[in-house]
């Protein structure tokens, strides 16, 4: 790449998932994220209980990134050929482990009732 | 137990943490020159990458130049693809959009093939007998596939026989998976082939090598199936290091290489192909040519490229070099004929060593803009090309190596000390499988 700038990035993005498809991610990203603060705000605590099960929740969402990017790039544990590969498996999993617990902490606050 | 009463998020912080992204978005968006006001007349021949990416950049940068494109093909083809489709990877449909897709409003689209160039008297000519003056004129026709140098071979064989050959398009591309799909499966003896000639992505030849011995590796299995690699140059790839690596790997694999061997005919009826073998006599140091018959399941055929006829015919191609394939004589650093200052050459077509790929085009596009830009100003441009080029070699389904150069044979990797440019990584095959094509097709649009 001669400049990897954020503007190169997005459109780089929008190109990959199409541009509706990548701003609605964008958004349910954006909002998800929000509601997240938003219950974070609205009750002024960390339910842990609500957080035992986020963090339940975490490897699940992990090992279904890792799963989905082998899926769509018809690759597999098989294909990992260095140390930077790990590096992104990791991210992967990281990423959908941290999105799967803010989406479970904060699907619970929305939706249960408030004995958390 | 633990609660997490200090964590106290406030509505402020939330806001605050807003404002700063917004703050470092608007920093982080480049800023652009002010358009420059010309009349200039710039004609394009070829809609394909660089043509296009070109238009894109142009129509950004000029106001109220006249910019004109000529191309026949109502289809684009985004041609990175066309090993994956080889290989069973991507359909056919992968590799294709439409011309008027990618084409900004203001510039105009003339659907018809350039029939001749005239430097002297700086026109352009269309099969139709439509005549372009230009004051500008940028050359990017692409190249052509000269199929009909391989007696025994023509491309509707290609798909059944055991015969295929990707570089032809996506529909060929397909039926090369359909014979190689076969090969697979069924095991044998397949023959990988290149030119003599400078080629469009060198790598191609060996992912295709790569490709189908993995698939072969997963599908009848060890011990029922052999991969040849025949090519008339004398190392596997044109950079040595890189050539050494392949080798290595070949090795590993058990694909089998001939070196100096040029493919002359086919006998499909007998599946059997013919080289021309080039040794050098150990005594007299001369060059002793025979005659090497090899019999395949599955051949892979590379046919000879050259430039388009209305580029050789034009007396634009360099005079003293590639004779036989008429690439068009220009700065390697600029892209600029060195005999017609307001012609610039781009893509397959230009006649520089390396780089007829479209990460070439990439890195190619703004320089020769750059120049352009300039002469319109009146003033010199800066921008050089330094022949880089990349190509995602992909070694098995699921890794590649993102191997990148210049015209000097160094290794210019994009990051050093992250992605290591000669090992099979998963990474390398996830930019080329998921963020290529994207790239790409932001370079297209003048984005990238």
């Amino acid at each position: 790449m001669k400049e990897l700038t954020l503007q190169t990035l997005i459109a780089v993005f929008e190109e990959m998932f199409g541009r509706g498809l990548f701003w609605a991610l964008v958004a349910v990203a954006v909002v998800v994220t929000g509601l997240y603060l938003y219950v974070l705000i609205r009750d002024r605590a960390l339910s842990m209980r609500k957080f035992l099960w986020a963090q339940l929740s975490m490897p699940v969402g992990a090992v279904a990134a890792v799963v989905f990017v082998q899926k769509i790039t018809s690759s597999g544990f098989r294909d990992i050929g260095g140390p930077i590969d790990v590096v992104v498996v990791l991210g992967i999993a990281t990423l959908g482990a941290i999105g799967m617990a803010i989406l479970v902490y904060t699907a619970q606050s929305l939706f249960r009732s408030k004995h958390g | 137990m633990l609660t997490y009463e200090d964590i106290r998020p406030s509505r402020r912080g939330l806001l605050g943490l807003a404002a700063a992204g917004l703050a470092a978005a608007t920093l982080t968006a480049p800023a652009r020159a002010a358009k420059v006001a010309t009349k200039a007349r710039i004609v394009i021949i070829g809609a394909g990458a660089a043509g296009t990416a070109m238009a894109n950049r142009l129509i950004d940068r000029l106001d109220g130049a006249e910019i004109t494109l000529v191309d026949a093909r109502a289809e684009h083809l985004y041609q990175p693809g066309l090993s994956l489709v080889a290989a069973g990877l991507k359909p056919a449909s992968y590799t294709l959009s439409k011309t008027t897709d990618w084409l900004p409003s203001g510039v105009r689209l003339v659907s018809e093939k350039a029939a001749a160039i005239d430097p002297v008297a700086k026109s352009v000519t269309t099969e139709g007998g439509t005549r372009l003056d230009y004051d500008f004129l940028i050359v990017a026709p692409g190249l052509v596939l000269d199929h009909g140098a391989i007696p025994g071979f023509s491309l509707d064989m290609v798909g059944s026989n055991g015969i295929g050959a990707l570089y032809a398009g996506p529909e060929y591309a397909a039926k090369t998976w359909d014979a190689a799909r076969k090969f697979t499966e069924e095991g044998g003896v397949a023959v990988m082939t290149r030119p003599t000639t400078e080629m469009k992505c060198a790598g191609a030849p060996l992912k295709h090598a790569f490709l189908v011995e993995d698939i072969a590796s997963r599908g009848v299995g060890a011990g029922k199936y052999e991969v040849h690699y025949a090519a008339p140059q004398g190392a596997l790839f044109g950079v040595p290091i890189v050539a050494e690596k392949v080798r290595m790997l070949f090795g590993q694999r058990g694909i089998k290489t001939h070196m100096n061997h040029k493919l002359l005919s086919i006998e499909p009826g007998q599946k059997r192909a013919t080289f021309e073998k080039t040794e050098i006599d150990s005594v007299t140091k001369t060059e002793v040519k025979s005659t090497v018959e090899i019999p395949y399941d599955y051949l892979h055929v590379i046919p000879p490229q050259r430039a388009p006829d209305v580029v050789r015919q034009s007396g634009l191609s360099w005079a003293d070099k590639w004779t036989d394939q008429g690439w068009v004589e220009c700065d390697q650093k600029t892209l600029r004929h060195l005999r017609y200052p307001e012609i610039f050459a781009l893509g397959d077509v230009a006649g520089v060593p390396k780089g007829k790929t479209a990460a070439s085009v990439k890195w190619q596009v703004p320089v020769v803009e750059d120049h352009l830009i300039a002469a319109i100003e009146g003033r010199e441009g800066v921008e050089t090309y330094d022949g880089y080029t990349s190509c995602p070699l992909i070694t098995r389904v699921g890794r590649a190596m993102l191997v990148e150069f210049d015209y000097n044979n160094n290794l210019v990797p994009s990051f050093p000390g992250v992605i290591a440019p000669l090992e099979e990584l998963w990474i390398s095959w996830l930019m080329k499988e998921v963020a290529l094509k994207a790239t790409y097709n932001a370079m297209l649009r003048g984005k990238a």
